[in-house]
């Protein structure tokens, strides 16, 4: 079994991860954002009206 | 100078076909992770693997897709004061050793061309193994095998720590002795060899190792449940983080498959969360006990038609794997819809 290897400084893979930790934060907000404003809406076409679901 | 970096980071090399089925296979892991507070995850690896995907990218592409969904879940658990960030520290540094550890054994297997065979057959044990749990559990109706909601809202004064936890601390009292959130005080060395364990896990098979984790931090280091969860998410920003980047380092995460699971993914957590506070989870946990036993019969049959060179074997393998999925996601959603409906005729009826 090779040994354990040390992580190295690798830009290109730092901004690849940099990029999904960006893409989760962005998304965090993003949906939570449009569950406030779009959240009543949809339940009045699901439920016929604002039953809570949360 | 977009279409640049988008290629470079390799979202382009993915058709539209296969994003759109991403984008909807995390939307149902998204649904059953919500809801199960686990799971949905560790299907992902082996459908890549179905998908003929390298095991390296496999593994490497699904801790990337693990690591973006505990950021997500870590910022809400957060905000709710659910983290002991001691308790996360110390399991970060065994749970890096052993995620090491089971990255070096993907990639010496695969210089063996061992990796997808024996990656395989451990997911069919894993999996056979937590769905028969699972489902054994819920036909007996006691409610384990996940998180459960309601213990997860508790006060942390009210939790009652679980007898096998008080043997260990009172057995295991090797210094330095460590005391965490809820005064729990128990041994460093214990949360370190947890910690190693389900890093190793996660680094070989590319799960998060939660499912493990979380049962092994209530019954083995005694923290409480809402505690445990909190941290477990916090731990595997980390582990997730570290691991994916190892992985990117040889080429093993593609963001063509990751940045549409998780665009997917992080709605249908949304969704199968806001669905715990409508329909009880033990009703619907049988169906997730199946789907874990048939995710580890799809594997098997998937695996069996790669060795045989037989491509119908393994398209229904990848059918099954994510069809078992989508049936438990539906019936997710389909109940909390009835029940919302139910409520609200009910509330109508009562005002008249």
């Amino acid at each position: 079994m090779p040994g354990l290897e040390v992580p190295t400084w690798d830009p290109e893979t730092a901004v690849l991860i940099g990029t999904i930790l960006l893409e989760a934060i962005v998304l965090y907000v993003g949906y939570g954002g449009l569950e406030r404003l779009f959240g009543p809406y949809l339940m009045r076409i699901l439920v016929g009206g604002e039953a809570s679901a949360q | 100078m977009l279409s640049s970096l988008l290629d470079g980071l390799g979202i382009l090399g993915t058709s539209p076909e296969m994003l759109a089925l991403f984008v909807g296979f995390g939307l149902v892991v998204g649904v059953l992770f919500g809801f199960f507070g686990m799971g949905g995850s560790f299907l992902v690896t082996p459908a890549l693997l179905m998908l003929d995907y390298p095991a390296p990218v496999a593994v490497g592409s699904g801790m990337a897709f693990v690591f973006g969904t505990a950021v997500i879940a870590t910022l809400k658990h957060h905000d709710l004061g659910q983290v002991d960030y001691k308790l996360g520290v110390i399991m970060i540094t065994g749970t890096t050793i052993g995620i090491e550890a089971g990255r070096a054994s993907v990639y010496y297997l695969e210089s063996l061309g061992l990796a997808g065979g024996i990656i395989s057959v451990a997911y069919v044990v894993l999996l056979g193994g937590v769905g028969a749990m699972v489902t054994r559990d819920a036909l007996k109706g006691d409610g384990g095998g996940s998180v459960d909601h309601e213990a997860a809202d508790q006060d942390l004064s009210e939790y009652e720590i679980p007898d096998i936890a008080k043997r260990i601390q009172r057995t295991v009292r090797i210094p330095p002795m460590v005391t965490l959130r809820g005064d729990v005080r128990v041994s460093a060395w214990v949360i370190t060899a947890v910690a190693f364990a389900t890093g190793l896990l996660s680094g070989f098979l590319g799960v998060g190792g939660g499912f493990i984790r979380m049962p092994a931090m209530i019954y083995a280091i005694g923290v409480p449940v809402p505690v445990a969860v909190g941290t477990d998410l916090f731990e595997i920003v980390f582990s997730g983080g570290l691991g994916s980047y190892l992985y990117g380092q040889g080429g093993g995460v593609n963001l063509g498959i990751v940045a549409p699971l998780l665009f997917g993914s992080a709605l249908g957590a949304r969704i199968g969360s806001a669905a715990t506070a409508v329909v009880d989870a033990d009703g619907i946990k049988i169906y997730f006990g199946g789907m874990l036993l048939i995710g580890a019969v799809a594997v098997g049959i998937g695996e069996v038609g790669s060795y045989l060179g037989n491509p119908t074997l393994e398209l229904l393998g990848l059918v099954l794997v994510i069809g078992a999925a989508v049936v438990v996601a539906f019936a997710i959603l389909y109940t909390t819809i009835a029940s919302l409906r139910e409520t609200r005729r009910r509330a109508t009826t009562a005002a008249d």
